[in-house]
């Protein structure tokens, strides 16, 4: 090629880079492109260059007192929020959350953290009686912090040199590579809440880890990337989320109104007004949330629980404890824990919900009469200006309740402190878990079915796939069928006018048909004569 | 029908083209209007409320244009209300046009509407059409009430709306069978077209009847 004919070229490639660019084709390849994985270093510190990291760690509290040795606030911080204390920040009288007094109908009670295996997933070395474990949420590598350090001291003291030193290399690269928490670190327990892969929510699981754009628009690996934290804001170890009782759809601004919104929420980044050429579903934005429309679905990659039958615990085979597999290959029974039901790809249940939700705990009196009873409820009403229609996973189940008092009841379950768990003994389980509660027994137990509900959020379709119209707007078996006190076109008539109309259209095309047959006869009739 | 007929010139240019471009408009209303009642399911929900939506202001805007011509061309008093030989007209529709008999009141350059007729259009374009393009406008807006103040409840403009809707549905069934009642089927249709209609000479036409020019 001679310089002549190159020169063309690059002229013509110009030019057809600039007919791309002035089209718009090549500013939204731009835009939807995935984001290259983050290679460069941002930040100003590097901690595989921290001396205090480069030492022998024999226990995870001195990996804390490290950390500390530093990030000297990090500790006072993080024990102020709900991650540590996992009661409500929004009730004064402590009574509300894990700790405190909530139920729901999976495990049903943490016994005020002394149901050992509950307490898996909190973030300290010991339960709340230790310091911090800032690796469970910091750590980049994969490692179970607990076993590590307990292998690491038998290794050790049986004389094990090697692979105690291989253990403690583990330890130490995991320690000098820390940073902000990586999506792996929350689904550690969020995405296994309730004591397996996504019992509790419908819409997070292990997919989400690494998911696809089309699992999740927002966190897929071929999409934005997002961690959690991209949403789940922070300020001060407090990380924003939580729905007990905070109405979040208060704060409806986007980042242009204030650019440090407390919680980033879809209108945060995609404002009031999201869709294009002033779409009709902008005009929803005030009364259906986001999610209701573009998580047509939860559950889409794995199955979730959505039915814990507590009634059916206690079956054992030749004296023995069993368990039963069913479809997608999850447990249908185990002899500790009853019944379950699972399902893939629900449609959620649509509910008014202003952004809280209003949880029972041991001390409320249930009607056990009026079932499903509402464990957790979402609090919002269509007279509400904060309340937006929302998908919601809702999970049943029975569970045991005191037919006497007319509360739920709070069996001891880990077998650690020889709960339900190893002694299939509700009589025992639930009189100690109530003890521990401080709430009478009557000694007189049930089963009632219940009811506990979860916000559907995550797992956002790209928007092609987003609900049509019509999934809503038609006459029959749409998927706001039950919401009642408004009028929705294409789904809501008034029977008379209906009737009316279609029988005086019919009427009338009749009385035009007979005048017309008449006229011809008669002028039939008329030729005739 | 006597031989002897003439042509007279009826419908003026803009007349017939607003009659048409109504008849347009009000069909793709109907049609999609319905459609977004639940009615049936034939071009999709979300194109038929985008072209409902549009066709409405459409439809509006020219129905503007036409409440100007009526006014300043005086054609309104083609619109005046009367009783006289309204009964004739019921009966040579029930009973005349089958033996025969001739139309009571023929139309005429200043007298385009019998008496049945002037009825039916003033309600048509005084009251049914404005309110059905009113609740229509309502209901366009809904999103904005709480701003504007206006505490109805959208079921209660939709009920009208509707209703209005299926008026207008019976008024097309019954309009379009009447257009063949002319000397021949399509004489009517054919005079909407042209603006040309065929009339019968000598016939009288009596005073009241005249829509005077001022």
């Amino acid at each position: 090629m001679n310089l002549n004919s190159k020169i063309v070229a690059i002229f013509m490639n110009a030019a057809v880079l600039s007919c791309l660019i002035s089209s718009g084709i090549l500013a939204a390849e731009t835009a939807n492109k995935p984001r290259p994985p983050q290679t460069e270093k941002w930040s100003t510190a590097n901690h595989a260059k921290f001396s205090i990291l480069h030492q022998t760690f024999e226990t995870g509290e001195q990996v804390t007192q490290a950390c500390l040795a530093c990030h000297v606030e990090a500790e006072a911080q993080l024990k102020k929020t709900i991650h540590w204390t996992w009661l409500s920040p929004y009730d004064e009288t402590g009574e509300t959350g894990k700790a405190g007094y909530s139920v729901n109908n999976f495990c049903v009670s943490a016994n005020k953290m002394e149901d050992a295996e509950c307490s898996n997933c909190h973030i300290g070395w010991n339960g709340k009686q230790s310091s911090v474990n800032c690796l469970k949420c910091h750590s980049q590598k994969d490692v179970h912090w607990h076993d590590i350090f307990h292998d690491y001291k038998s290794f050790k003291e049986s004389g094990d040199a090697e692979i105690a030193d291989d253990l403690q290399k583990t330890i130490q690269e995991a320690v000098q590579t820390v940073g902000l928490p990586l999506r792996r670190n929350c689904g550690a327990c969020h995405f296994n809440g309730g004591g397996g892969e996504a019992v509790k929510h419908g819409d997070l699981d292990n997919t989400l880890v690494n998911p696809r754009k089309e699992l999740d628009v927002h966190m897929g690996f071929d999409s934005q990337n997002f961690r959690c934290t991209r949403c789940h804001t922070t300020i001060a170890h407090q990380i924003a989320g939580r729905v007990y009782s905070t109405p979040a759809s208060v704060h409806r601004q986007s980042l242009v109104d204030d650019d440090l919104v407390p919680k980033i929420m879809c209108e945060s980044c995609h404002t009031a007004k999201p869709h294009q050429n002033d779409h009709k579903a902008n005009d929803h934005t005030d009364k259906v949330a986001c999610q209701a429309c573009h998580i047509p679905q939860f559950a889409r990659e794995h199955p979730t629980e959505m039915w814990w039958d507590w009634s059916q615990a206690g079956k054992t085979k030749d004296g023995m404890h069993y368990q039963e597999k069913g479809e997608f290959d999850r447990f249908v029974y185990k002899s500790h824990k009853g019944e379950f039901k699972w399902a893939r790809n629900v449609v959620p249940e649509y509910l008014w919900y202003n952004g809280s939700i209003r949880t029972l705990t041991l001390k409320d009196k249930i009607n056990p009469t009026d079932v499903p009873v509402r464990v957790s409820w979402p609090v919002g009403s269509r007279d509400d200006k904060n309340s937006r229609i929302f998908p919601f996973k809702i999970h049943g189940g029975k569970q045991p309740y005191d037919k006497k008092n007319n509360n739920l009841l709070a069996p001891l379950l880990s077998e650690e402190v020889n709960g339900y768990w190893k002694t299939l003994d509700w009589a025992d389980s639930i009189t100690r878990g109530m003890a521990i509660m401080n709430i009478q027994y009557s000694g007189e137990m049930g089963f009632v079915e219940t009811a506990y509900v979860y916000p559907t959020t995550h797992t956002v379709i790209p928007k092609n796939s987003a609900l049509e119209c019509t999934a809503c707007h038609r006459l029959a078996h749409g998927r706001l069928a039950n919401l009642a006190g408004f009028y929705m076109p294409g789904r809501d008539h008034f029977r008379i006018i209906d009737l009316g109309g279609w029988g005086i259209a019919l009427a009338s095309l009749s009385l035009v048909f007979i005048h017309a047959l008449g006229r011809i006869f008669s002028n039939i009739r008329k030729k005739e004569s | 029908m006597s031989d002897k007929m003439k042509s007279i010139y009826l419908y003026t240019r803009y007349e017939r083209s607003w009659h048409w471009l109504q008849m347009v408009l009000i069909g793709m209303l109907l049609f999609t209007g319905f459609e977004v009642h639940g009615s049936y399911v034939i071009i999709g929900y979300e194109t038929a409320v985008r072209i409902h939506n549009f066709v409405g202001i459409a439809w509006l805007t020219a129905f503007a244009f036409f409440v100007f011509w009526v006014f300043t061309t005086g054609e309104w008093k083609q619109y005046i209300p009367t009783t006289k030989k309204l009964f004739s007209v019921v009966r040579y529709y029930g009973y005349g046009i089958f033996i025969g008999q001739p139309h009571p009141v023929p139309k005429r350059k200043e007298a385009k509407h019998n008496p049945l007729q002037r009825l039916t259009y003033l309600g048509l374009a005084a009251a049914l059409l404005p309110v059905q393009m009113l609740s229509g406008l309502l209901y366009w807006t809904y999103n904005y009430w709480d701003q504007w103040g206006i505490k109805l409840a959208l079921g209660s403009v939709a009920v009208i709306h509707t209703a209005l809707a299926f008026a207008i549905l019976i008024f097309i069934i019954v309009h379009v069978y009447m257009t063949t009642t002319g000397h021949t089927i399509f004489a009517h249709i054919k005079a909407m077209i042209t603006g040309w209609e065929k009339i019968e000479e000598h016939i009288k036409i009596e005073e009241w009847e005249k829509a005077k020019p001022k």
